[in-house]
């Protein structure tokens, strides 16, 4: 990084407040305008804004890695997976009869599975022998496939139209967020485990498997969330607009203000989530300015910008680079798990690495790696325009192809219209990359 | 006769379509590694520039095919293969001039370099789909079979059946034919030995007056050409599905890291023994037992991981190379 990062140069203070304003300029207009660049309604704005700032977070997380240390994670979408289970797994009510149909043997398997790698670890440190762990690891597999795929047999056909799987515990949701951080860095752990240490471009081929397999265990694990047919019903922690709409007060609230119930109704129950949102995310930016400021950030800056001489300062990189690793993959499975609570649903389906990985690292790249308000500006301006590009592409290209007789190539570039946004966010990416790599708002 | 059933059962849906397979990843490792030894970075655009010189001999297929140019028994891809090659090169070429060449005079880390092809691999995944679009695509053509299942039965009478697909075979032909013109190129000719000399030792590589920008060029027209040909035999054998391809990144990798990023028989190696871990893993080995052992009635598939998990196999393989020998079985370009 070292080598790509150009001298500092003293940026106007007022560079942040005047981009922040212009975002919440263009956010105001989504809400008011109504013309062919706007829809001009709140609830479509506000529902930007909420996935932008749940896109911040998750930026904000890749940007501890990135930007306090060089890692370079190319599996958010299985870290922000991880978290988005957290939901599922603590907060949904109880299945019926799962339990009863072999739940316990399922967590003994799990247990023996995990066991396992355990045991073949600590007979590989004593032993040395390969024939040793070979034995200990087909042992250990036999066992957990004898235990595991009865329990999962009988979990499955537990009322398979309407559940076939294990059930939460019936949490809070809201306590589900920190578990989703939970998971995702235990994810992390074992991953960075394996591969920090090592070149940094191994680092991000394995995140790249871990994020693939990830989102293939949610696709076909039916017992854990149902895979592809979907979880539907995840608690709200706020209002439900029906019950807002019946409410006498609200209604009367809704029109003092000039809007129907209906659409008044949206609005609050996206205004209440925002505001969970910008409470996590505010929390995560005020413990990450801490961090960066206390010692423990500057010797992170310190190994970032010069392994070599870190190391010599007697600093244990490796371990480090793990801790920053786990925290910032921790930050991704919370912004999972606020995703699936914001959705309502966990559709495995629509885990795709284009959108939840690579849209992520345009966003951090475009903010400024390194600075926190930074990750939260790209991410949401990013995510704004990627929206708003469904509508202004195929706009721009029926204006662009307006000249052209009306013909199949014609029609081919009006369809591909869809495709030209992955063209353009991997042209920023690399613009960006090449002629400001120190983003919109610079690290200080 | 227990035993030949079970060896034509294993030949027929083990050893076969892994061998393919394994030709096929072998020859996109081959594309990754010699990238790596040359640029000194991990190309995640790779698997995006196999779809997109798929996606050209494609599209110059079906135009092979509508002025009624076909290659008779063998598929029309490969006459349209060349020129998606030159095709491939020149996207590639002009990516290099246009991304990397900038990060390269800079001496950017390599981490960085890793970065830009993440971009690159974006806007040539949408210049694939903008070509050819997302769905799915047959583009076979000629004999199907070398071999059927019908035709090895009545010749030699076994109840199991052997299939050869031409596809099949046309992807060991060729593969084998690649891989000696390659190595032919890499040890024999002056520009093969320039570049294994930039590669080993980039300062006496320059000091003995190589052009490094000539080597750069010319690995990047070898890695369009391999990524073109791994991408066609791919798409001949099973089909052409654009998001197929950027999953069969990990396979890939994995098969280069295995061998050892920089060391070419490494990835052809990997290749195989990534090809040949996923599909024995995968494959339900309850007839083959059978076979061989009819006295042992097992209750499932004696399937070891489901093949929806198939590039779990490539990733624990990443694994166990990564813990116990992180240079690969070849000794590749230091950790």
């Amino acid at each position: 990084m070292a080598t790509n990062r150009q001298a500092a140069t003293s940026s106007s203070p007022w560079r942040a407040p005047i981009l922040f304003a212009v975002l919440a300029a263009l956010f105001v207009l989504e809400g008011t305008v109504r013309n062919s660049m706007f829809s001009g309604s709140w609830n479509t704005s506000l529902a930007i804004l909420n996935m932008g700032l749940i896109s911040a977070i998750t930026a904000l997380g890749v940007n501890m890695q990135w930007g306090y240390a060089g890692l370079f994670n190319v599996g958010v979408v299985g870290f922000l997976a991880m978290g988005a289970l957290a939901p599922v797994l603590i907060s949904l009510p109880p299945v019926e009869g799962a339990w009863q149909a072999g739940v316990p043997r399922l967590l003994l398997a799990l247990v023996v599975g995990l066991g396992t790698l355990a045991m073949a670890k600590l007979a590989w440190t004593r032993t040395r022998s390969g024939i040793v762990v070979t034995v200990v690891l087909i042992a250990g597999f036999v066992a957990y496939r004898w235990l595991f795929d009865p329990a999962v047999t009988a979990i499955e056909a537990n009322n398979p139209a309407r559940n076939g799987n294990i059930g939460g515990l019936g949490l809070p949701v809201l306590f589900s967020w920190l578990v989703g951080g939970l998971f995702a860095a235990a994810a992390a752990w074992a991953v960075g485990k394996v591969a920090l240490g090592l070149r940094s471009d191994y680092l991000a081929i394995a995140t790249l498997g871990i994020g693939e397999i990830i989102v293939a265990i949610m696709k076909n694990e039916d017992w854990l969330a149902r895979g592809v047919k979907n979880i539907t019903s995840i608690p709200r922690p706020v209002a439900q607009e029906v019950d807002l709409q019946q409410n006498p007060d609200f209604v009367d609230f809704a029109t003092g203000w000039g809007f129907p119930a209906a659409e008044a109704s949206g609005i609050w129950v996206k205004l209440s989530y925002m505001s969970l949102f910008l409470v996590v995310l505010l929390i995560i930016i005020l413990l990450a300015e801490l961090a960066l400021k206390s010692p423990w950030g500057r010797m992170m800056r310190a190994i970032r910008d010069n392994e070599t001489a870190a190391e010599a300062m007697g600093k244990d990189v490796t371990r480090r680079h793990l801790q920053i690793f786990i925290l910032g993959s921790a930050v991704i499975g919370v912004a999972g798990a606020m995703m699936v609570t914001l959705d309502g649903l966990l559709a495995p389906t629509s885990y795709n690495p284009l959108r939840y990985t690579f849209l992520i690292w345009v966003m951090v790249i475009v903010g400024g790696s390194g600075n926190n308000w930074g990750a939260v500006l790209g991410s949401v301006t990013i995510w704004f325009l990627w929206i708003k590009a469904e509508v202004w592409g195929p706009a721009l290209i029926a204006l662009l192809t307006g000249p052209l007789p009306d013909s199949a190539f014609k029609a081919h570039l009006l369809d591909s219209a869809p495709h030209m946004r992955f063209i353009a966010m991997g042209l920023v990416l690399l613009l960006v990359l090449r002629f400001a790599p120190r983003g919109l708002l610079p690290e200080k | 006769m227990d035993f030949l059933n079970a060896l034509v059962v294993f030949l027929n849906f083990v050893f076969i379509p892994a061998a393919a397979y394994g030709a096929q990843l072998a020859l996109g490792a081959l594309g990754v590694t010699l990238i790596y030894g040359i640029l000194r970075f991990s190309n995640f655009a790779h698997g995006d520039t196999m779809a997109f010189g798929t996606a050209t001999v494609i599209l110059l297929t079906w135009g092979l095919q509508a002025i009624g140019i076909t290659a008779g028994p063998l598929p029309t891809a490969l006459i349209a293969l060349p020129f998606g090659i030159a095709l491939t090169a020149l996207l590639v070429l002009g990516t290099d001039r246009a991304v990397y060449k900038f990060y390269r005079r800079q001496k950017a880390a390599p981490i960085i370099l890793v970065m830009a092809s993440v971009g690159v691999m974006f806007v040539m995944n949408g210049l694939t789909r903008l070509l050819i679009g997302v769905d799915e695509y047959r583009f076979d053509d000629g004999a199907r079979f070398i071999m059927d299942v019908r035709t090895f039965r009545e010749m030699t009478g076994l109840p199991e059946g052997l299939a050869l697909r031409s596809t099949q075979a046309l992807t060991l032909v060729v593969a084998v034919i690649v891989v000696v013109v390659l190595f032919w190129f890499l040890n024999r000719t002056k520009s093969g030995k320039a570049m294994r000399a930039y590669s080993d030792n980039e300062d006496l590589a320059l000091l003995s007056g190589i052009d490094p920008e000539r080597v750069v060029r010319l690995t990047w027209i070898i890695a369009a050409g391999l990524a073109t040909i791994a991408g066609t035999l791919y798409g001949l054998d099973k089909s052409f599905k654009a998001f197929n391809y950027f999953q069969i990144l990990l396979p890939i990798f994995a098969a280069a890291i295995v061998g050892g990023l920089g060391n070419p028989v490494g990835a052809i190696a990997g290749g195989f023994l990534v090809a040949f871990s996923e599909v024995a893993v995968t494959y339900p080995w309850v007839k083959v037992v059978g076979y061989l052992a009819p006295w042992y009635e097992p209750g499932g598939l004696m399937q070891l991981l489901g093949t929806e998990y198939k590039f779990a196999v490539s990733f624990v393989i990443l694994i166990v190379v990564l813990l116990f020998r992180p240079t690969g079985l070849f000794r590749g370009k230091s950790v």
